[in-house]
């Protein structure tokens, strides 16, 4: 539609501002998180559960694929197609390998006896690293179907846009994740 | 399809222009248009409002006298919780956005919004929630905890029945297509604005509807995700609103408020923003203080986060708590009569013609006022205590969402329509709709300030004879009778408009803003030539002269160019229809349902929704250029 009033695109400022609502979304989530900390009434608890080891590697992989979005954005733009395949591929792969971190966790913790509706912690603890979880595989996906346009060479440096946009999400979704990784699993 | 709209606009704009609301069934489906999507919001709005109005109607009746047995008191619950839910999620928030739709694309000089797709999802939305909420009638009963739905009653134990999922349901769903639209419109603000649009040159309305698409991308996640943990409360056993686990039932109403006062502001800044502009226009001189009626906009909406605990005054949160917020409320007052002083100066002195929007304008100033009076009263702790849950709160807020925001949607309604339909309305149908209108609401709502402070409570079905409420009822019941009857001079209007009403050329109001320089009903694109804007009020350039300076372009300044050509000079590119949208909102929609309890219903709704956005994603937004 032409330049526009502040020279940044539509959509690039749209995500922005999806990113700022995102913001008071899982603000609203950390807090009653933090609010509930320590006010369970039945086990198990907490610290009876966590894996910090298990997480801590899971979360260095979340923030090696942000690496490689940094990656798959720079080859869009120098039309590198063959390595935006490739780092685009590589941050979905990655995302999905935090996912299955998180699966495997959650099941852990059912197996433990503390399934959804046990206690206050399980209610803060699945909802919220359960909205991250879902944001992570909406992102996901949004990476395979960028990799999927460039493998079938529908994407060049014309639609580096896209993926600076998509990247904005995926950055902020890891971010996300610093902070909960810090308040659940960190914070003493 | 995905062709024709695209090129037809450079060649052939005057058939276009009649083309804006012809075309059948499929063309409103598939419709990306904002002044179309508006149409659809502004009708949506006005059954739901109807509806509503129906439901306070029946709650009046069972109110005129003590004692009575019209209706049983689980029917008046879900009646007077349907009422609330209804007129401020599916009657107040479409009807505000019906305006910024129509409206802001033209006062900011666009061809459209900056998502057009995006914009036609948020109404399927709101239509799909608003049907399905309703839906609950007949399956076992609608929501019966209030608009506000307070915890624990609203837990799975107090409240077992179908009707507060609904409610949970229903307002995720319509949350959602409200956030798009907060996306969509500060989008639309800040990035397409015409050449020279500067933001100190924006009409107020646009000014107000930026302000309230930042409050509704802040306030509704906090709510969204309130509701979240009352829906896995309810289906899923989980127990963040129970007290017998450790948690503080009194987190939903901190969620429910700092989204609901900011909520309260977002249905009322538009009508101020309407005001804003109504009030110069009939006045004809510039609105007085342009910039600090602004930066008193932008005031309220950063106070409007800061004051949700008024709500709560009673709940026990400590004097120290309480005194903070009852303070911060009253600061609300200041940057609110700084408007209202705004609006008077602008009047003084100038050359008043009472239109029926002007008259609704100045309703607006009276009603609004007495409104903000009585919140004042109960802004402050101890009297909100003898006052908190009575009729005096309901008569307080009535007064500001009849006075302020329907009121300033009805002036809006007035001053816009001609712009919307090219057809005027009859002066004298709008003026006995106006008096009907201000008789019959401080008829109904005056009253009940007296059997407030008499003790009388809220949401409660009867009351005893013998206390002194009869009167007031009855007075109250009769207000509301007529005003259902206000509503007669308005259709009889709409009707007088498509039958006999005269055309009504460019501008019939020698109003000063740029959307009354194209045609009326503007043509698809809006304007053939994108205008440059010089100015504030740029049609009031010193070389116009009221009523005169239209043919001529002789003197340079304010606007140009100030009359939009018939024909484009240069082929527009305009955004194609689109079925994926509805697709999608259908698919959500599915879903939505199937969170009653049918998990292949949810996968169902799940798979659709991601094949509308896939189809979404990969049509082309534009036309073949």
């Amino acid at each position: 539609m032409g330049p526009t009033s502040t020279g940044i695109g539509n959509r690039k400022l749209g995500m922005w501002t999806f990113i700022g609502s995102e913001c008071m979304l899982f603000g609203t989530l950390i807090a009653t998180f933090l609010i509930y900390r320590g006010r369970n009434v039945v086990g198990p608890y907490p610290r009876e559960l966590l894996n910090i080891p298990f997480i801590t590697v899971t979360t260095f992989v979340l923030l090696m694929s942000s690496l490689m979005m940094v990656l798959a954005l720079a080859a869009v733009q120098r039309d590198d197609m063959r390595g935006a395949k490739i780092w685009l591929f590589m941050t979905g792969f990655l995302g999905l390998i935090f996912l299955g971190g998180q699966v495997f966790e959650f099941n852990h913790f059912v197996h433990e006896g503390l399934p959804l509706s046990r206690n206050l912690f399980s209610s803060t603890f699945f909802v919220l690293t359960g909205t991250h979880g879902a944001h992570v595989a909406g992102g996901a996906l949004w990476m395979g179907t960028m990799f999927t346009h460039a493998a079938q060479g529908k994407l060049d440096s014309n639609h580096s846009e896209t993926v600076e946009i998509a990247g904005l999400y995926w950055h902020f979704v890891d971010v996300v994740w610093i902070v909960l990784f810090t308040l659940i699993y960190l914070l003493e | 399809m995905a062709t024709s709209e695209a090129d037809v606009g450079g060649r052939a704009a005057g058939e276009h222009k009649q083309g804006l609301y012809s075309g059948g069934l499929w063309s409103w489906l598939t419709t990306v248009d904002h002044k179309r999507i508006g149409v659809l919001y502004f009708v949506t709005g006005l059954v739901f409002m109807l509806v509503a109005g129906l439901e306070a109607q029946a709650i009046r009746l069972q109110l005129a006298r003590p004692e009575q047995r019209l209706l049983d008191p689980e029917f008046y619950n879900q009646l007077f919780t349907m009422h609330g839910t209804t007129m401020v999620f599916f009657a107040g928030m479409p009807l505000i956005i019906a305006f910024f739709n129509f409206i802001v694309p033209l006062q900011i000089g666009a061809r459209d919004v900056a998502f057009p797709r995006l914009n036609a999802f948020s109404y399927w939305l709101l239509l799909f929630s608003g049907l399905f909420l309703y839906s609950s009638f007949f399956f076992g009963g609608a929501p019966d905890g209030g608009w506000f739905a307070y915890t624990p009653l609203t837990n799975r134990q107090y409240s077992p029945g179908m009707g507060m999922d609904f409610y949970v349901l229903a307002l995720l769903l319509s949350g959602i297509g409200s956030i798009a639209g907060g996306v969509n419109f500060l989008v639309t603000i800040v990035n397409m604005r015409a050449p020279g649009m500067k933001f100190m040159r924006l009409p107020l309305f646009t000014w107000m509807a930026l302000l309230v698409s930042i409050l509704i991308l802040l306030s509704f996640p906090p709510f969204t995700i309130g509701l979240v943990f009352m829906f896995f409360d309810r289906s899923f056993g989980t127990h963040f609103y129970d007290a017998a686990a450790g948690a503080d039932p009194v987190l939903w109403q901190h969620l429910f408020w700092v989204f609901g006062h900011p909520e309260v502001y977002i249905l009322v800044l538009p009508a101020f923003g309407v005001v804003s502009d109504v009030i110069p226009t009939f006045s004809r001189k510039p609105l007085f203080g342009y910039p600090v009626v602004v930066f008193s906009g932008i005031l309220i909406a950063f106070l409007g986060f800061g004051v949700w605990v008024h709500h709560m005054f009673a709940v026990g949160l400590g004097p120290i708590v309480n005194a903070v917020f009852g303070g911060a409320t009253m600061l609300v007052a200041i940057p609110t009569g700084i408007k209202i002083f705004n609006w008077i100066a602008t009047m003084w002195g100038g050359q008043l013609r009472f239109k029926p929007a002007m008259l609704f304008a100045i309703g607006l100033l009276g009603i609004f006022t007495i409104g903000g009076l009585s919140g004042v009263m109960h802004a402050s702790p101890p009297a909100d205590l003898q006052q908190t849950d009575t009729y005096f709160v309901v008569a307080h807020f009535h007064y500001v969402l009849i006075g302020g925001t329907v009121f300033g949607l009805f002036a809006g309604f007035y001053y816009w329509f001609p712009k919307a339909t090219g057809k005027m309305l009859n002066e004298g149908l709008g003026k006995a709709h106006f008096w009907l209108t201000l008789i019959a609401m401080n008829l109904t709502f005056f009253p009940i300030h007296f059997s407030g402070l008499l003790g009388q409570p809220r949401r409660t079905f009867t009351y005893a004879e013998g206390l002194g409420l009869d009167t007031f009822n009855l007075i109250s019941t009769i207000g509301a009778f007529l005003f259902t009857l206000a509503f007669v001079p308005l259709i009889w209007n709409l009707w007088y408009a498509w039958r006999r009403g005269r055309p009504a050329g460019p501008n019939p109001w020698d109003a000063p803003t740029i959307e009354w320089t194209t045609s009326s009903p503007p043509p698809h694109y809006n304007f053939a030539v994108i205008p440059r804007v010089d100015r504030r009020d740029p049609l009031w350039h010193p070389h116009i002269k009221p009523g005169l300076g239209w043919a001529g372009e002789a003197e340079p300044g304010g606007v140009f160019p100030r009359v939009q050509p018939d024909d484009a000079p240069e082929p527009i590119v305009m955004p194609n229809p689109s079925y994926w949208p509805l697709v999608m909102a259908l698919g959500l929609s599915l879903a939505t349902i199937g969170g009653l309890g049918s998990l292949p219903l949810v996968f169902t709704g799940v798979a659709l929704a991601l094949l509308g956005l896939f189809g979404w994603a990969f049509e082309p937004a534009e036309g073949g250029h």
